[in-house]
């Protein structure tokens, strides 16, 4: 059967891997192909490096860095920031990515969706979008973009309909209120969401331990969890190794795929 | 020398990269006379079967590929796509595809299971010159699957929505639904013993 899928999400700044709480105050903890690579050998599913201040700062995502870490792992990894046409697609998937992430500039340029899922495939596109409970649209959620700064009055909920209509893959649902915080995934969130649409939905925000994740897959129909503060962050009490969440999964009957010694 | 068709839309520079990491030389061929003394072909697979065949045709490859597949029975890879073109015909794009192999290609049912099926699915592969029989976890990115006419070209199978056709076998051809070149150790492990072969 198909597992559920743990996806370490690394946001990089400079060639570094950081961390942010709630978009803020990033602190730098290793370098991209250096932390991708030790994910690999430790056996995650999959990997998502977010340039994150490509967009802010008006340039092109980090190509060198998407080869390096091409070099290095073979697992699918997604890459996103600083995407704004076709070209910037096709030079992040000739470097070795397998997906590519688009978030803000998609809901500014909305064809960049249905223009790359034409060029590439649907396969290759996420819509990663970031969500926030203000209860000023029909659902409730609304969509923020630019790092989760700027409100744009959109519905989240339509959003991802449309999104899939556009011929998106793939649908990231990142929960603002809960990003960073270590206080569990958004469910109500996902469930909105997963009657929304049919295509595979990631959650994302909020897991800072394995009950977590563990309530997230059994209690929605996500098939992936975006991991980060609690396998790396320097500033949790405690990490986590992937073998052990995904043995801590397994023994509460959530099926992944094993480590293997 | 392995070489790796390579027509733009699909994970060419991954499979480069896998092999690698194996310590393998490959380089891409984009035209007919690039297949000259290949020892194995990789045809790798993203993006849509009419889309594949498209390219194919228009890089005028197919009659070269089938001289070197066919008639001279070098060892073949295909993955994903590259799987699916190797049947008569697949629903999407309604593309009617080389036809090495005898069926079709179908989608899954998206009111049954999310499409498409994406992550890490237990395959049971049977006994092939590659190996002895064995069950791993392989990395699927798929909307179509493959239906084989001839059981016996069925190497691989799994589950999603029923149990479908994960990887075939037939005499020099090798085909894989799932992304060998991204599917960790036990991917490179396959794609090692396919280059020994």
């Amino acid at each position: 059967m198909l597992t559920k899928r743990l996806i370490a999400c690394f946001d990089i700044v400079n060639g570094m891997v950081t961390k942010a709480v709630q978009f803020q105050d990033n602190i730098n903890v290793s370098p991209a192909e250096e932390m991708a690579g030790a994910m690999y050998d430790a056996q995650i599913d999959e990997l998502i490096f977010y340039d994150i201040t490509a967009s802010a700062e008006k340039r092109h995502i980090d190509i060198e860095a998407v080869k390096k870490v091409a070099r290095r792992v073979f697992i699918p990894f997604t890459v996103g920031g600083g995407i704004k046409k076709l070209d910037d697609m096709y030079e992040a998937l000739k470097a070795g990515a397998e997906k590519i992430s688009v978030d803000s500039m998609a809901v500014r340029n909305p064809q960049i969706i249905s223009d790359g899922a034409k060029a590439f495939g649907s396969q290759c596109v996420v819509l990663s979008t970031q969500v926030k409970y203000t209860g000023q649209t029909p659902s409730g959620y609304e969509v923020y973009i630019d790092g989760a700064r700027v409100a744009t009055g959109m519905d989240a909920i339509d959003w991802l309909r449309r999104g899939q209509e556009l011929g998106a893959g793939e649908i990231c649902v990142n929960s603002i209120d809960r990003d960073g915080t270590l206080s569990g995934y958004d469910l109500e969130l996902m469930k909105a969401a997963q009657a929304a649409v049919t295509i595979p939905l990631i959650a994302s925000g909020g897991a800072g331990k394995p009950e977590h994740i563990k309530e997230m897959f059994a209690g929605t129909q996500a098939q992936a969890a975006i991991i980060s503060s609690m396998l790396y962050s320097p500033r949790l009490e405690r990490n986590y190794t992937v073998c052990e969440l995904k043995e801590y999964l397994l023994q509460h009957n959530i099926p992944v795929r094993p480590v293997r010694v | 020398m392995v070489k790796i068709i390579d027509y733009k839309a699909g994970n060419a520079p991954s499979v480069l990269h896998a092999i690698t990491r194996l310590g393998c030389e490959a380089v891409f061929a984009v035209q007919p006379g690039e297949l000259a003394g290949a020892s194995h072909i990789i045809l790798p697979g993203v993006g849509s079967a009419g889309a594949t065949m498209n390219s194919l045709h228009g890089m005028n490859l197919i009659p070269a590929l089938e001289d070197a597949v066919l008639k001279k029975r070098i060892p073949f890879l295909g993955i994903c796509v590259g799987m699916q073109i190797l049947f008569e015909h697949s629903e999407e794009d309604n593309a009617y595809c080389l036809g090495w192999l005898k069926g079709k290609v179908v989608k899954y049912d998206s009111s049954k299971v999310r499409v498409p099926q994406m992550g890490w699915n237990l395959v049971n592969l049977a006994k092939s010159p590659l190996g002895a029989a064995q069950d791993d976890y392989f990395y699927f990115v798929n909307s179509y699957h493959a239906i084989p006419e001839h059981k016996p070209d069925i190497w691989g199978v799994a589950e999603y929505n029923g149990t479908f056709t994960a990887a075939v076998h037939r005499d020099n051809i090798y085909a894989t639904q799932f992304h060998t070149e991204k599917s960790g150790e036990a991917g490179l492990m396959l794609l090692r013993r396919f280059l020994s072969c």
